[in-house]
């Protein structure tokens, strides 16, 4: 068991449910939802954690409806080279919301949002939840649910023809077009599509 | 030029040299399209590295007058479809079989291009003949430098088999119809049917 375990449960008590090893050797540690930013904060800012490698963000929903759907952090801690697995448990029936880590990590951006696409859990206080691989009026769902049909809900007509009325460059931010500059010229309704996205800020020079 | 020189029509009747003329035409101009298809080349997974293995020097795909890969759709003549195409690429390739100056032809290569192949999922177009009319499918996962060849030169056989004249043997221009749509919807069904092994098949696991 990893010592970061006992570390975790000195510090925020009953927000830190069952913990073990799992078989490929790794400590999983389940957190409760409303803390899970603030144990993510912990483990990456104090000195002798330094879990600062954000892995990956994914989610596992089970066949048994019994079984919560989990949200799985993986982290590594670069300098000790020791990894952790944090989870977080969700009732698939109910609400799927957890907190953003987009602060913690700016990496996070992307791997929440193809949570976000294919589970449906939605990150409050990210800034571009937006899905990822299905393109941005994609309808049908969220694919990697256990109630999600292998083929889809719509009929193959109907998905080809959804597919063809896709415009392509719809589907991107300023940032990923490279554009930010070129904002003021765009016509009316992509400005408006765009807001609600990034911007596509420079960082600022230190 | 052997089917240029026989003749059925009796000659002395008055369109005889006319018919001549315009099978000389055909002639001339499928012979010419034939041996220099420049294809451009959308390869999206494992039929694209045959593809490459095609071009380079063993296969050497420029014996066949494919000497130019035309990376532009805007001077293309074959579309090779190679590898698997999801829904959000339809749109893509629509769009580049629309940019293509006619006359021009569409190479499905590989099982998932031509049928989805083992992606019988809510992600993947089952047939690229749902987006864009198809001339000549290769199958094969993914099919060998070979097959593609063959492919190619059944391609050339079609092309020599076209008339500028004759409405049936004539390339036209393919639009999308009125719903943005290719085939009718009950036509897509029918063909995006499972089949095989997917039949059972309805959840991942």
């Amino acid at each position: 068991m990893n010592p970061t375990v006992e570390g975790l449960k000195a510090t925020f008590g009953d927000a830190i449910g069952r913990a073990g090893v799992a078989r490929d050797g790794l400590s999983v540690v389940v957190v409760r939802a409303d803390r899970l930013r603030d144990v993510l904060r912990w483990l990456k800012d104090t000195p002798g954690q330094a879990y600062t490698y954000l892995v990956d963000i994914t989610a596992v929903e089970y066949r048994d409806r019994e079984r919560p759907l989990e949200l799985v952090y993986q982290l590594r801690a670069m300098g000790r080279k020791t990894d952790l697995r944090v989870k977080v448990e969700l009732d698939p029936q109910g609400e799927l919301a957890v907190d953003s880590v987009t602060p913690l990590w700016a990496g996070a951006n992307w791997l929440e949002r193809e949570v976000y696409d294919m589970f449906g859990v939605v990150f409050a206080g990210h800034p571009d939840l937006r899905r990822i691989l299905m393109w941005e009026t994609y309808a049908e769902g969220y694919p990697l649910r256990k109630d999600f049909p292998l083929r889809g809900r719509f009929s193959r007509a109907e998905q080809v023809h959804q597919a063809l009325n896709t415009n392509p460059e719809a589907n991107y931010s300023l940032e990923e077009l490279s554009i930010a500059e070129a904002y003021d010229g765009l016509p009316a309704d992509m400005r408006e599509r765009l807001r609600r996205g990034e911007r596509g800020r420079v960082p600022e020079s230190e | 030029m052997k089917h240029v020189i026989e003749t059925k029509e009796v000659a002395g009747s008055p369109n005889f040299h006319l018919t001549r003329f315009e099978k000389l035409v055909d002639w001339a101009v499928n012979q010419s399209r034939a041996n220099s298809l420049w294809p451009m080349p959308f390869g999206t997974a494992c039929c694209a590295i045959e593809f490459m293995a095609t071009a380079a020097s063993r296969y050497d795909l420029a014996r066949f007058g494919m000497e130019r890969q035309a990376f532009s759709p805007r001077q293309a003549d074959v579309l090779i479809c190679a590898g698997r195409l999801p829904f959000k690429l339809a749109p893509v390739i629509r769009r580049i079989y629309d940019q293509m100056p006619q006359p021009k032809w569409v190479i499905s290569m590989g099982a998932c291009a031509s049928t989805g192949g083992i992606f019988d999922n809510y992600a993947m177009v089952q047939g690229i003949d749902t987006i864009v009319p198809v001339d000549v499918y290769v199958p094969g996962c993914p099919p060998r430098p070979e097959g593609l060849l063959y492919g190619i030169l059944l391609l050339h056989k079609k092309i020599k088999g076209e008339s500028l004249f004759d409405a049936v043997r004539r390339r036209d221009e393919q639009p999308l119809d009125e719903h943005g749509l290719r085939l009718s919807p009950a036509e897509i069904d029918e063909i995006s049917e499972p089949f095989g092994n997917s039949v059972h098949q309805f959840r991942s696991a």
